[in-house]
């Protein structure tokens, strides 16, 4: 059963040292309230999964919570690079992590095989790029039937996937809509899923019968976190914060000023704080 | 816009310019960030109004008023004539065979058009780590065609790239076809010198047209493998007046929009 529980509890029932973890959200709907909340605990050792890391795993990854990361793009969109990611890979600070990198075509077959209950996903790709020869997870297999070479990648199964949707119902069953990227594959890849939401609403009555509806069953908790997920944004709901992507490649390029806007920004700030971040970015009415 | 020069446009500016011409109204365009983004808009925003631009966050079809910061801007949603999960995107739509030109940049390219945006140095203990390929390796090779568009500099255009991130023509030749791969490859480099094209057999690019003002030695000056030039060289048409508004009017609002977020806040 779903429970409807505070954003420190819902991650500390389900997030453990050593956990394998997804926090997905293609650019939109990134969970960055439930991260920071991660990054207050002090989780250890976690193999992180996501496929553009952007900025909560730069930080996750900077606050040395990573023993390892598997990703598609590992850059700030639109920006450049993420520092926090470079320092540990090409330097081992804070500590170094081990790399499994895939291309999105990758990522989102095998979150889609790891909701589909199968071992592998099997696509069309890979062909000539490097990535076959410097990741072992890489692999073919033949089409029985037409004689193929086809790449193959494990399925992505992770033990706690969190994302961040639109709205709950009094049930529990959570809406996501707008750029629905890999959240619905994720949750269902999971052994058990977190939502945050920006509201809760008495029913989805009157909504259209195609949108994108976890149901309350496949969800382990649910935190209401109004603007959880800035600086990325909630359609329907406040803009994506573009200029705070602009502004992190300076925060994340020095490890100093890194960890004054961690201690100020996330240790000694709460999930409560997300809300006043996105009052200006929220369209007038 | 600084530094137009007696020209009256920026080198950047004509290679956005040239770029956006190549595409047609009936393309279904598959949108790498950054350069191809703005070609693509200022190609919808002119000539090819019908042009069906894809970005791999799932929305097919966008117009954005502004170029999108990322891949995944709200604005490319709520303009998209339908917006698809991330699985369905590549399984279906460009796994599918539905993209006809997949527009890529770079970071460092080769002269068969392998393109490296992955790390500079070796990849398990790189010099720099670069972002890595995201939707590239496979728009590469499932987009029937695939244009590419950078800046020339000796630094990112290479005799040897550090990394395959997106296959290209490989060695040149037949070597796609020898890999399995059915769709053309690279077939056009804009940059902002010079408009290339990849010779018939060898696959090498060729420059096929000097932008205005633009000679040889320049570009030959900012490339670092020894440049082939085609027997019939022609220079490319200067931008016209209504080329360049569409480009600086969507620079300016983009500008602005992404600036109009800051306010001295968290992030």
């Amino acid at each position: 059963m779903v429970k409807f529980l505070p954003l420190k509890e819902a991650v500390a029932d389900n997030l453990h040292d050593g956990d394998t973890v997804a926090f997905e959200g293609f650019t939109h709907l990134i969970p960055t309230a439930a991260a920071h909340e991660a990054i207050r605990q002090g989780f250890r050792d976690l193999t992180l999964i996501r496929m553009t890391p952007d900025l909560i795993y730069d930080q996750m990854i900077g606050m040395g919570m990573a023993r390892k990361i598997v990703f598609s793009y590992v850059g700030n969109p639109g920006v450049g690079l993420l520092r926090r990611a470079r320092d540990a890979i090409e330097n081992g600070f804070p500590r170094a992590i081990e790399v499994e990198e895939h291309s999105h075509a990758g990522m989102a077959n095998a979150y889609e095989a790891g909701a589909a209950g199968l071992p592998c996903a099997v696509f069309r790709g890979y062909r000539g790029a490097g990535l076959a020869a410097v990741n072992p997870n890489i692999k073919s297999v033949t089409c029985p039937f037409t004689g193929e070479v086809l790449a193959a990648v494990p399925a992505i199964r992770p033990d706690v996937t969190f994302i961040h949707a639109q709205k709950a119902d009094r049930k529990g069953n959570v809406l996501v809509e707008g750029i629905i990227g890999i959240q619905k594959e994720a949750v269902l890849a999971a052994k058990r899923a977190v939502v945050t939401v920006e509201e809760v609403v008495d029913n989805f009555d009157d909504l259209h019968p195609n949108l994108t509806v976890l149901p309350s069953w496949t969800i382990a908790a649910i935190s209401v976190v109004p603007g959880g997920s800035h600086p990325s944004y909630t359609h329907g709901y406040y803009e994506r914060d573009n200029a705070a992507y602009l502004e992190w490649d300076e925060i994340a390029a020095d490890r100093d000023r890194f960890q004054a806007w961690i201690r100020k920004y996330v240790i000694e700030s709460s999930a409560d704080d997300f809300a006043g971040r996105v009052g200006h970015l929220r369209k007038a009415a | 816009m600084s530094d137009a020069g007696n020209l009256g446009f920026t080198p950047n500016e004509m290679m956005t310019i040239a770029a956006s011409r190549a595409l047609k109204s009936d393309d279904v365009c598959f949108v790498g960030i950054g350069a191809p983004s703005a070609a693509c808009n200022v190609a919808r925003l002119t000539h090819a109004p019908d042009i069906t631009l894809i970005y791999e966050s799932g929305t097919i079809g966008t117009a954005p008023d502004v170029l999108p910061l990322s891949i995944g801007d709200g604005e490319l949603c709520e303009t998209a004539v339908t917006t698809v999960a991330v699985p369905e995107m590549f399984r279906y739509w460009l796994q599918g065979g539905r993209i006809s030109i997949g527009f890529l940049g770079a970071a460092q390219l080769d002269k068969f058009g392998n393109i490296n945006t992955t790390v500079i140095g070796d990849y398990a203990h790189p010099k720099t780590r670069l972002p890595g390929g995201g939707g590239a390796p496979e728009i590469a090779t499932s987009s029937r065609q695939v244009y590419i568009t950078m800046p020339q500099s000796k630094r990112g255009m290479v005799e040897k790239i550090d990394f395959f991130t997106s296959f290209g023509h490989g060695d040149g030749g037949d070597h796609r076809q020898r890999l399995g791969i059915d769709t053309a490859g690279p077939t056009l480099l804009i940059t902002d010198l010079a408009i290339w094209k990849p010779d018939p057999i060898t696959k090498e690019f060729t420059v096929v047209s000097l932008h205005p003002g633009v000679t040889r030695a320049q570009v030959q000056e900012t490339c670092g493998w020894t440049v082939k030039f085609a027997e019939a060289l022609d220079e490319t048409p200067a931008p016209t007046e209504l080329e360049l508004k569409t480009l600086r009017d969507l620079q300016a609002r983009t500008k602005a929009a992404h600036q109009g977020t800051a306010k001295g806040k968290a992030a």
